[in-house]
């Protein structure tokens, strides 16, 4: 899966695809092809027969967008949000599980301790775990919710209709 | 056709008699009822298999149900490929006769969905097709991510597979009173039945399953945890005390170390198998498979939430379920029926419905039964569904691409010919994945299931998850890495496995009359995760050409935007 072979001018006889697609234009229904279509264009059709060079020119463009949308502010912030929110919700998750499990196996005295009727620490953190659990789980889905999902489905946009890659299937 | 074949079935269980005459007989015999209503499940799946088998057989249909459930409905059917008969009567076994050190485990299947929920479901959803081999060969070179992948993932699966089934025979040999004629015939009946699901009906009969037995079994859970409280008047405490009474343990059944706390070595075998649990269900290759048949990545994460809201209230219950059963039955009780306590909660039941010998009992006890049959199909089905998926998609479709096919990088668009023999590929291997899974279970059928399922789960987390993470995150991370963290996870797993107390040395062993057992904890996850973590560092470090740059762009971008998903 060699991606930057249609980047090669010389095999293929055509301006580099990856200056082309950093100039960004408005979309058009087919302006996402590449500078010497017009020889050879043809109806999405046919395209399973797309001689090999095209295709792999076709997959180059859309590389070429792929690399600059993902050096882009947008998808950084994006990016930014989700690894901002998850990771260390993630490393707080595991490493409160993993303090709960070495805590039950290597100091169960203490576990044991009582703390109102027959509840004892122990019982108290098993449930702790279940409610932080839920309590997460809801925080993510809201942040996501109001914080991603708005920008990411611009950005997919974006990607659409510039890379012609998605189809209605 | 199908009633008739269903027919033939339980026919073979129980004998000459019918289901009915069985319930007319009245008090005590519970075995009639509960066959009469497995039954009407049986009939009712295989309805809906022969439904959703009508539709014509496209890979999207077949693997991944057309892709249009909706976020609830995946989320029921998430619950229930998770709901495992290990969790309704292995965990709430253990309860009841280890106390708390029970419920340490259902802690740990439940917290491994925050993993699921922020670091997989939708990443996954956004750069796969069908299964986990495609996210991984998203970036990497086909063939040896893909044939190690789905490798990784069979193994896994069949692991699970023959819990699953263990727990089939276990639970027959109780309600049916316990020939093993009966347990032979049950496992290999409910082999017959995922076969007959998977190959006829695919993703989509799969998947409707799972949504009725998730109703069923939360409908069953929630009548008898309510009874539970019902009985305490509301009054946990006076449940717990009555459950430490009923122990015959004292005060220590409310604090850990009943099961784990023995040696220095079961301490450690239960934090490895803690870690296991909890970095596990992100790699279970049935599970990831669900995120395909929901359109887009939020739809996946919603899903997720309602898996959690699902899975959260039902290990609540089990809690009860487990502490009720020490309180009402007695471990004493519990244990002289089964010695790994698999049979609490139908015991339970009985004593609810009014005790042993009334016409209550029998009816709670039947119902509880068939429940968790209804469970251990339904779980089976999927599990194999995801193994056939990798068999066809990964292996046979790898295997069989030649080179020059694969150079042209068609990996997103391959021919409407080469998703016709993968669908014909899955419905047969799914075929040979019932063989198989048969004959292990019925060699493994005096294990505990839940530790089986812990098994699977370190296999899981060593060999999965670790290039899972890798691929998705990390912006070196190449083929040669892909490959040494998958294999480098999977064959010490495995290795540790057969090296340990499970396989040889011990009374309850595998294999009990030799000892060639080195590795002393029972479960390997301790040291096989990290070692699967560290495979995959030092491939992609020894690798001499850099990353991808530019499929980890593609990657990173649709993993996060949906972008080209399809």
């Amino acid at each position: 899966m060699d991606e930057h072979g249609g980047a090669d001018p010389g095999t293929l006889g055509v301006d580099s695809p990856w200056q082309q697609a950093a100039v960004v234009r408005r979309w058009e229904p087919e302006a996402d092809t590449d500078p010497d279509a017009g020889a050879e264009r043809e109806s999405p059709a046919v395209s399973a027969t797309v001689p090999r060079a095209r295709r792999e020119d076709e997959a180059a463009v859309r590389s070429a967008v792929y690399r600059e949308v993902q050096d882009s502010a947008a998808f950084r912030e994006v990016r930014a949000r989700y690894r901002g929110f998850a990771f260390p919700a993630a490393a707080v998750f595991v490493s409160w599980y993993l303090l709960y499990v070495v805590m039950a196996t290597t100091a169960p005295g203490l576990m044991a301790h009582q703390v109102a009727g027959q509840l004892n620490v122990a019982m108290v953190a098993g449930l702790a775990q279940f409610a932080t659990t839920f309590l997460l789980t809801w925080a993510y889905a809201r942040h996501a919710r109001l914080r991603r999902d708005r920008a990411a489905l611009d950005l997919r946009w974006t990607l659409a209709t510039r890379t012609g890659q998605e189809r209605v299937r | 056709m199908t009633a008739q074949w269903a027919g033939q079935l339980t026919g073979q269980q129980m004998g000459p008699r019918t289901g009915v005459a069985y319930l007319a007989e009245g008090t005590g015999d519970h075995q009639g009822l509960a066959i009469v209503l497995f039954t009407l499940f049986v009939s009712v799946t295989l309805a809906i298999t022969a439904w959703a088998g009508r539709r014509r057989s496209s890979s999207v249909e077949f693997f991944a149900g057309g892709r249009l459930f909706t976020p609830a409905e995946n989320g029921f059917a998430i619950a229930g490929d998770y709901m495992s008969a290990a969790s309704f009567l292995g965990i709430s076994g253990l309860i009841a006769l280890f106390g708390y050190d029970g419920l340490l485990y259902s802690v740990g299947f439940f917290v491994a969905w925050l993993v699921v929920l922020m670091l997989i479901a939708e990443l996954v959803r956004n750069v796969g097709r069908y299964t986990l081999a495609d996210v991984l060969s998203a970036r990497m070179r086909h063939r040896p991510v893909r044939i190690a992948a789905g490798t990784a993932s069979v193994t896994v699966s069949i692991l699970y597979l023959v819990a699953q089934m263990v727990g089939a025979g276990s639970l027959v040999g109780l309600l049916l009173g316990g020939t093993g004629a009966a347990r032979t015939w049950t496992v290999i009946g409910v082999g017959a039945l995922m076969v007959v699901y998977v190959s006829f009906g695919g993703m989509r009969a799969t998947t409707w399953i799972q949504i009725v037995k998730t109703v069923l079994l939360m409908g069953g859970t929630i009548a008898l945890t309510v009874m539970v409280l019902v009985k305490f008047h509301g009054n946990v405490d006076g449940l717990l005390r009555a459950a430490v009474t009923g122990s015959g343990q004292g005060e220590a059944f409310l604090a850990p170390g009943l099961k784990y706390g023995g040696s220095g070595t079961s301490r450690l075998d239960f934090i490895s198998l803690g870690l296991a649990l909890v970095l596990g269900t992100a790699g279970l290759p049935h599970i990831l498979s669900r995120f395909y048949t929901v359109p887009t990545a939020r739809s996946a994460r919603r899903s997720v939430v309602w898996a959690i809201g699902l899975i959260g209230a039902f290990y609540l219950m089990t809690i009860v379920l487990g502490f009720g059963a020490a309180a009402m039955v007695g471990s004493d009780t519990v244990r002289a029926s089964n010695e790994a306590g698999n049979t609490a909660v139908p015991l339970l039941a009985e004593e609810l419905g009014g005790g042993s010998g009334t016409t209550g009992g029998a009816v709670l006890f039947a119902v509880v039964g068939s429940v968790a049959f209804a469970t251990i199909l339904a779980v089976v089905a999927g599990i194999t569904l995801a193994s056939s998926a990798s068999v066809a998609h990964d292996l046979y479709a790898t295997v069989r691409r030649s080179p020059r096919h694969a150079a042209r990088g068609e990996a997103g668009n391959p021919s409407g010919q080469m998703e016709e023999d993968e669908v014909r590929v899955a419905r047969f291997s799914a075929v040979g994945i019932g063989a198989v899974a048969i004959a292990l279970s019925l060699l493994a059928q005096d294990q505990n299931i839940a530790f089986l399922v812990g098994l699977a789960f370190a296999v899981a987390a060593s060999a999965n998850l670790p290039s899972l993470l890798y691929s998705l995150f990390w912006r070196r991370f190449t083929s040669k890495g892909a490959v040494w963290s998958i294999y480098g996870g999977l064959i010490p797993a495995l290795t540790l496995v057969v090296l340990s107390p499970v396989t040889s040395g011990e009374a309850d062993s595998l294999f009990p009359g030799v000892d060639f057992h080195v590795f002393p904890l029972e479960n390997p996850g301790l040291v096989s995760i990290p070692l699967g973590f560290l495979a995959g560092w030092l491939g992609t470090l020894l690798t001499r050409e850099p990353a991808d740059e530019v499929a980890f762009a593609e990657t990173e971008v649709r993993s996060l935007t949906g972008a080209g998903a399809v």
